[in-house]
């Protein structure tokens, strides 16, 4: 990876919530703001640009609020620039202020990711009525039921994975302050006996609807030398894209997916991911996306990414790679700000402060998101070492 | 890790509301219902595409650079950046690539009863497939690879529009195999 070293100096987020109604977006995205300058110890004249991301304006009714955000992240009279990439766009949020680091256009860059689900209809506002098809997709659920089915036939896992998954991730989140779904008296049989939505999709195995915002502060290698406290170290950054039909497309496993891996494991020189990576945060609003995606990103071999959600390997207890110790996406879903939390909790991991869900002698962790139809990603490697 | 409970230090002041409005409600959330109307503007091959499924005919278009057929068609090749202008009419019979069985009711489709079947339909002579409703059988026995046949509305009701077909029903014929179902017929095609 050339160009400038790049380290994560802060981190900030809001409590995930149904409803924060004590605040206005732009109140929301603040308080996750100001507490990321306050964990890199900055203060808004220290910010030389901001990197803004939330899903699509059509969810809140509000077109375009980066600019009615600008006054609320310091950043009037500053660079700023808004990203749109569905429901990865945390990540490319993320991704894209990296960039203003590693290439020097900038030395000290804010980046944030919100949503408030409790001002918008997620599930419903992007299926809208197009006269060259029918109306039937039932939201996202209906468009990854289909994908997952094909999953399971495939691979043979069996029925529960997806429940194994589920229960896993909620009860990680009991360990995290910040997610949304505390659910400490659900059991396995809870999540089994869920009412199916879009079979094979059930209640429990699906993300819950949050309010929430993410910031982060990155800065070039002698913002992150100047730092007092730890700091996580970028070494690979990665994104592709891939239309979402189109002859002969793997939807389970797609292409821009596996090369979007190869590339950013590539720069952080990984051969070995499973053996070199500590700690993962991947994209997951449905259960069964954890196997897909230990498949899709070399974790695991394809067809048995479901045999370490079975053995227990993912788990924060005992196993060889925890992912989503944080409770996940299934645990928190402010959809522009879910995937750089998945980027945050990660660079939380190297730097040791995690909390209650962090996984001891954490060396580098990795980072996802995915959107649109399975077709956009988004991934970082960061490390608690130089690159 | 901080606290959730501990707002950050420049917002720990607690905000002074003006004498003014000093015991009056305060406003929480505000409604306001906002509606886009559009007119709907399609492209030639759009039109082409609707102005066929008045006469109960399904138009793709084919790649000019691997023979793959669109449906719908879009006047273009989204692999290659390629114009298409080959039109083909395809059959009204194909396969179900895959399904969601929905235990959601969609808003503005109450004439649907929950559960219902969402279907890849991928009909014979095109390479990927569209969105259709699968009834006419009990929602579990439909199945990857189930052959199926259109059932169009009444003639006096058909229309420029892609709802001329009610749903798609089981033809009864042979199941097309799973590995070949869906868009992995195309990869078996050109995999050999």
């Amino acid at each position: 990876m050339g160009g400038e070293r790049t380290a994560v100096l802060g981190v900030g987020q809001t409590r995930y919530s149904s409803n924060r109604g004590d605040v206005s977006i732009a109140g929301l995205v603040r308080e996750a703001a100001y507490r990321a300058l306050e964990d890199a110890r900055l203060g808004w004249a220290e910010i030389d640009a901001v990197v803004i991301g939330k899903a699509p304006d059509f969810f809140e009714g509000v077109v375009m609020p980066e600019l009615y955000l600008a006054d609320a992240l310091g950043c009037v009279g500053k660079p700023m620039l808004r990203v749109h990439t569905a429901g990865s766009v945390g990540g490319s949020t993320a991704l894209v202020a990296a960039s203003l680091v590693q290439s020097r256009v900038h030395r000290r860059v804010l980046t944030l990711g919100f949503e408030k689900q409790s001002e918008s209809n997620a599930t419903w506002a992007l299926s809208l009525p197009q006269p060259f098809s029918v109306s039937i997709n039932a939201g996202a659920g209906g468009y990854f039921s289909p994908i997952i089915r094909q999953y399971m036939a495939r691979s043979g896992a069996p029925d529960l994975i997806g429940c194994m998954v589920a229960f896993k991730d909620r009860r990680h989140a009991l360990a995290n302050p910040f997610a949304h779904l505390h659910q400490a008296d659900l059991t396995f049989e809870a999540v089994v006996e869920s009412p199916m939505l879009w079979d094979p999709i059930r209640y429990s195995e699906t993300c819950p609807s949050s309010d929430g915002a993410c910031a982060m502060v990155l800065g070039d290698e002698a913002a992150g030398d100047a730092s007092d406290s730890p700091v996580a170290w970028v070494h690979g950054t990665a994104m592709r894209s891939e239309a979402n039909n189109f002859p002969g497309r793997d939807e389970v496993n797609p292409l821009a997916s596996r090369e979007c891996a190869a590339d950013v494991f590539g720069q952080a020189g990984i051969v070995d991911p499973r053996a070199e990576i500590d700690v993962v945060e991947m994209y997951v609003p449905f259960s069964w996306y954890e196997p897909m995606w230990l498949e899709s990103l070399g974790f695991a071999e394809v067809d048995h990414g479901w045999r370490m959600v079975e053995d227990g390997s993912t788990d924060i207890e005992g196993g060889d790679l925890p992912v989503n110790c944080s409770g996940g996406v299934l645990s928190s879903n402010p959809i522009g700000a879910s995937g750089m939390i998945r980027f945050a909790e990660a660079a939380l991991q190297v730097r040791g402060m995690a909390g209650d869900h962090q996984v001891d002698g954490v060396r580098r962790a990795f980072g996802h998101a995915y959107g649109g139809g399975a077709q956009y990603f988004a991934m970082w490697v960061v490390g608690d070492q130089k690159p | 890790m901080t606290d959730p409970d501990i707002p950050p230090r420049a917002l720990a002041e607690a905000v002074v509301t003006p004498e003014a409005l000093a015991g009056l409600e305060p406003v929480r959330s505000v409604r306001t219902p906002i509606r886009l109307v559009y007119d709907f503007v399609p492209s030639a091959a759009a039109q082409a595409y609707l102005r066929a499924y008045a006469e109960k005919r399904i138009l793709g278009h084919r790649s000019p650079v691997d023979g793959a057929v669109f449906v719908p068609p879009r006047g273009v090749d989204p692999r290659h950046g390629t114009a298409i202008d080959e039109t083909v009419d395809l059959a009204d019979t194909g396969h179900v690539g895959n399904f969601c069985v929905t235990h959601l009711p969609i808003p503005g489709r109450d004439d649907l009863e929950v559960p219902y079947v969402s279907a890849w339909i991928h009909l014979d002579g095109a390479d990927i497939g569209f969105l259709g409703l699968v009834a006419g059988c009990a929602t579990e026995e439909v199945r990857i690879g189930m052959r199926v046949r259109a059932v169009w509305k009444p003639d006096e009701q058909l229309g420029p529009t892609a709802e001329n077909v009610l749903y798609w029903e089981p033809s009864g014929e042979p199941d097309v195999p799973v590995g070949r179902a869906g868009n992995r017929a195309w990869r078996g095609r050109t995999d050999g």
